[in-house]
């Protein structure tokens, strides 16, 4: 009977992943959508260097956003169980709190990983040249950081419990500007002042230039332990709200 | 297995406060079989969900299977077993697929749950539906894979919301039957909260009735129904007069009894009514009064809480289960 958490997060993980992978047209659906997005931003990129360095610059990003999306909507699923009874099932067993944020978020996160490949696959005949090492310990980096936002997105949605609009205006409300001041899709260096303080404050913005260094192969830069610590901190707070509000909700 | 201390609960709801709990004191020793009884909104699921660790109490205390519910939450949860009064299986999953992540969520390997899951399928007959898509199955078709995910682990302590709301009767007693199997196999602490007031009667030994967050009686439905509610005995007469002359002056034997009168028909409700009938009969016959016919009501747990509370469990509609599933029974 005894239990760990790696094994409990992986009973969570293993539930939500089984209906996903039943459904195999919304997975080829969802590995489109970063496709569009190098389409029709790629080209509005303003780059000295070309095509290649262009990409060394957009498909970090890119991958870092469509973990973004698919992580801070996780809680719109739980919404659904809420309503039901299938939370209130799990949240009675004995299964660790923190096993049912991580298991969820890392459910979202794996197409990603799919994403991330066929992205890169795409794009490496334009010169895009990942560090083999540095690109998976990017992705990595990005699971802390999208763990830590999974759960922000969960308690998003204790807090908002059955009104879905609330759910999704908040997290339209907080990502969007978050991902702009990251510079994840177009470069804030040229931004006036305060638009680039404001950037700093945003630990997207060190996740997503921590990945460009290790996609890039420089595994040592100091933007990758911002990023790291940034990641780790997101994670870290997302986690201790969650499980906090999990044991608040009166729902 | 179970001690509450002055448990409460609160809600705060449009800035009003809603007192869903007001200090419930309770005691359940292993192997009992407890009904909670109630209307809606009494209360009966968020003392449940105070037990189950799902809701912290507003104040009081709670110890569950020898663990508090609020500093010791996750021994308790280890401990128990849990069918609420939604639906536990996930709409996009397979039930068979819930019945085996429910077992492992609980410590069983993965064989063990998969062969166990396999036997709840059969024996909740689940078979044909077990491994289609849970939204395409009926609402008993899921209520019993509830149940089914509620008994994977076999819990020592088993509490249950309404397990039987939306299952046709032949599918309540075979609940009835698996929860008396349960006792007596396993010796199984059974809590549940039912709106079916033949349920509450025939199931447990013991029925805590709850009305505004409280506790307002407690014991045997026999002991109840003899202290609370008599037998309704009818009788009916020839004629209108003959009835009149017998509800004005009644036989001494029913003295203290409620009797009312309505047209050629006398009712008498008192404890143990059914064996003054007899002799009732003989008394009226020499007394020259022609009864036509005798009917005996038994009391029903209704009629209990119509006596404790001045209101009928029954009368607030048709989102009532109990309405046609309680009627009465007649002796
Ligand atoms: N999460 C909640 N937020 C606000 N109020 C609640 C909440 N849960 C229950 N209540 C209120 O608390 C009271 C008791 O509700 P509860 O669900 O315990 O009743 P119940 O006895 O289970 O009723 P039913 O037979 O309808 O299931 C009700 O007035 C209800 O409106
Ligand atoms: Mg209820």
């Amino acid at each position: 009977m005894n239990t760990t958490l790696i094994g409990d997060t992986l009973i969570v993980f293993g539930r939500e992943l089984r209906p996903v992978l039943r459904d195999p047209f919304s997975v080829v659906f969802s590995l489109a959508q970063p496709l569009f997005f190098l389409a029709l931003f790629a080209p509005l990129i303003p780059a000295a260097g070309g095509t290649a360095e262009t990409l060394q610059w957009f498909v970090p990003g890119l991958i870092v956003m469509s973990c973004l999306f698919a992580t801070s909507s996780t809680g719109s699923n739980l919404q659904f169980e809420m309503q039901t009874g299938a939370h209130e099932r799990m949240l009675v067993s004995p299964l660790r709190r923190p096993a049912l944020i991580i298991g969820r978020a890392l459910k979202e996160i794996v197409p990603t990983f799919a994403q991330a490949a066929l992205l890169i696959a795409v794009t490496i005949p334009f010169g895009f040249r990942p560090d083999p090492v540095g690109a998976i310990l990017g992705l990595l980096l990005l699971c802390v950081f999208c763990v830590g936002l999974g759960a922000l997105s969960y308690t998003l949605a204790l807090a908002s419990r059955n009104q879905e609009w609330v759910f999704w205006g908040v997290q339209q409300t907080l990502l969007f500007p978050l991902l702009l001041l990251a510079g994840m899709l177009l470069p804030v260096d040229n931004g006036p002042e305060w638009l680039r303080v404001l950037s700093r404050f945003n630990p997207l913005t060190h996740v997503v230039e921590a990945e460009r260094a290790l996609f890039d192969g420089r595994l040592l830069a100091p933007e990758v332990a911002a990023g790291v610590v940034a990641a780790v901190a997101v994670a870290a707070v997302g986690l201790f709200i969650g499980t906090r509000a999990m044991r608040r909700a009166t729902g | 297995m179970i001690e509450t201390q002055n448990l409460t609960r609160h809600f705060t709801v449009n800035k009003k406060t809603v007192e869903a709990v007001r200090g419930i004191d309770l005691r359940v020793e292993a192997g009992e079989m407890v009904a909670l009884l109630g209307p809606n909104g009494a209360g009966k699921s968020t003392t449940l969900r105070m037990l189950t660790t799902l809701l912290p109490p507003t104040s009081g205390t709670a110890r569950v299977a020898g663990f508090d519910v609020t500093t010791q939450d996750r021994e308790v949860r280890r401990r128990i077993g849990y069918i609420g009064q939604g639906n536990g299986a996930g709409h996009s999953q397979r039930g068979r697929d819930e019945l085996i992540t429910q077992g492992r969520a609980y410590g069983l390997s993965a064989a063990a749950a998969r062969e166990r899951a396999g036997e709840l399928i059969a024996s909740l007959g689940l078979t044909e539906v077990a491994d289609r898509i849970v939204s395409s199955l009926s609402g008993g078709q899921r209520r019993r894979l509830d149940i089914a995910m509620g008994l994977i682990h076999a819990p020592g302590l088993l509490f249950l919301d309404e397990p039987s709301t939306g299952l046709d009767p032949q599918n309540r007693a075979n609940l009835q039957e698996h929860i008396r199997r349960l006792r007596a196999e396993h010796g199984t602490t059974i809590v549940l909260t039912t709106h079916y007031l033949d349920e509450a009667d025939h199931l447990a030994e013991r029925v805590v009735v709850i009305d505004h967050g409280r506790i307002i009686a407690d014991a045997s439905p026999e002991r109840l129904r003899s202290e609370h509610a008599g037998d309704r005995i009818t009788l009916t007469f020839d004629h209108a007069e003959e009835a009149r002359r017998v509800a004005a002056h009644p036989p001494g034997l029913i003295e203290g009894a409620r009797i009312e009168h309505d047209g050629t028909r006398v009712v008498i409700e008192a404890t143990g009514g059914a064996r003054l009938v007899p002799e009732l009969l003989r008394i009226l016959e020499k007394e020259n009064s022609a009864v036509v016919s005798v009917e005996v009501v038994r009391p029903t747990l209704d009629d209990v809480f119509l006596n404790l509370t001045g209101r009928s469990l029954r009368e607030d509609g048709a989102d009532l289960p109990g309405t046609t599933g309680g009627k009465d029974e007649v002796a």
